[in-house]
């Protein structure tokens, strides 16, 4: 059934918040702590565990696919509803730490891109859609 | 009729929101292929379009939420907010090969730790020389260049003024919409083609919000990676802004 795979995204989801939640306070830290990045580290790991017992039918992968794929046009949402005046409205000092910020950020990655070795591809990926 | 219309429209805000995001969807596409023959990619339109609205939304209504601040279209905010983003994101994990991850994990890690520290600097160098130069302000102003929580998290945590604390919301905000610009034009400039790169860019380019659509608009494939990496950008930053980088301001300027 496909609600099973979409179950399963919201535990992962939940699971990860509180566990990033706990880790905030065990830090002294005022926020999550890598609840998102946790929750993706629980769907991987219980992906690949429920796939080796044959417990994940193409129904249930289905249950997640669609929200994986919904995920474009919720940024676009979510772009659609950012303080974008706000944004503009902050002067230089916020434009000027924001721009130098982010131009030193890029070179850094051009830099630390091009360094070691890259043996990563996608070219396994499993297909998404079209956009 | 009109005000039937109306009121369904607003009753299902959800719905609408679905609508209204499918429209613009088709749109960027139309112009993705006409305007750049399908080189720019479709949702880097999208998210531009996006920001566009979200500006005439704010200019027309006074309000902080973009085009949400509409009752209209008030189920933007719901779409787009936390829960709904973060679940979105989440699922994209089913797509990770975990190998391909693994092998990017350390340098995945060093630059979350760049990706905290570079900006910070640059961020409290430009509000010393804006003239905010002591050890709180600084701070406060050079944590919001990490990330728009990470600035005002630091700041109440420490003692920063109003002002200065909108100043360094205002400083995240700014950068994740130059990321989610930026990214797609320089995207071959940073070299974000394989799943290390985009991890790599997840740690420095922080804000989940600028990375995720940043990358959607570059290569869908890319987000899971990215966004593996930097939704810890957030909480690394957060521990480390009212702590260790607050020190060493301080230590650095005196009081």
């Amino acid at each position: 059934m496909i609600i099973y795979g979409t179950a399963l995204l919201a535990f992962c989801h939940l699971a990860g918040l509180f566990l990033g939640d706990l880790l905030g306070s065990a830090l002294g830290v005022k926020s999550n702590v890598g609840g998102v990045g946790i929750a993706m580290l629980l769907l991987i790991v219980l992906r690949l565990y429920l796939h080796r017992k044959g417990w994940l039918p193409k129904e249930t992968e289905a249950g997640v696919g669609f929200w994986g794929a919904m995920y474009i046009p919720v940024v676009v949402a979510m772009a659609a509803t950012q303080n974008v005046v706000a944004a503009v409205k902050g002067g230089p000092v916020a434009l000027l730490a924001a721009f130098g910020a982010f131009v030193v950020c890029v070179l850094v990655i051009a830099l630390l891109v091009r360094s070691g070795r890259d043996d990563t591809s996608l070219e396994h990926a499993p297909h998404v859609g079209e956009v | 009729m009109f005000e039937a219309l109306q009121k369904e429209l607003t009753a299902n805000g959800l719905v609408t929101a679905f609508l209204v995001v499918g429209i613009v969807m088709w749109l960027s596409v139309q112009l993705s292929r006409l305007l750049t023959r399908g080189r720019v990619h479709g949702s880097a339109f999208a998210v531009f379009i996006g920001l566009g609205l979200a500006w005439i939304g704010g200019v027309m209504t006074g309000g902080q939420k973009g085009l949400a601040d509409f009752p209209l279209l008030a189920g933007l905010g719901l779409m787009g907010g936390a829960m709904l983003r973060d679940f979105a994101i989440v699922a994209t994990a089913f797509e990770v090969q975990p190998g391909e991850a693994r092998k990017a994990g350390l340098i995945g890690a060093v630059s979350l730790l760049l990706g905290t520290v570079l900006p910070f600097i640059i961020g409290a160098l430009v509000a010393r020389s804006a003239g905010y130069t002591d050890a709180i302000s600084m701070t406060t102003i050079g944590a919001g260049a990490v990330t728009y929580i990470v600035g005002p998290v630091t700041g109440a945590a420490i003692g920063a003024s109003s002002d200065v604390i909108a100043l360094s919301i205002a400083t995240g905000v700014v950068k994740a919409v130059m990321v989610m610009i930026g990214t797609p034009l320089l995207a071959r400039f940073m070299g974000l083609k394989t799943p290390r790169s985009a991890m790599i860019f997840g740690g420095l380019a922080g804000t989940v919000s600028g990375v995720s659509a940043g990358l959607a608009a570059t290569d869908r494939r890319l987000v899971p990676y990215g966004a593996l990496i930097a939704t810890f950008h957030t909480g690394v930053g957060c521990l480390l802004g009212p702590s260790l980088l607050y020190f060493a301001t301080r230590a650095l300027v005196g009081g």
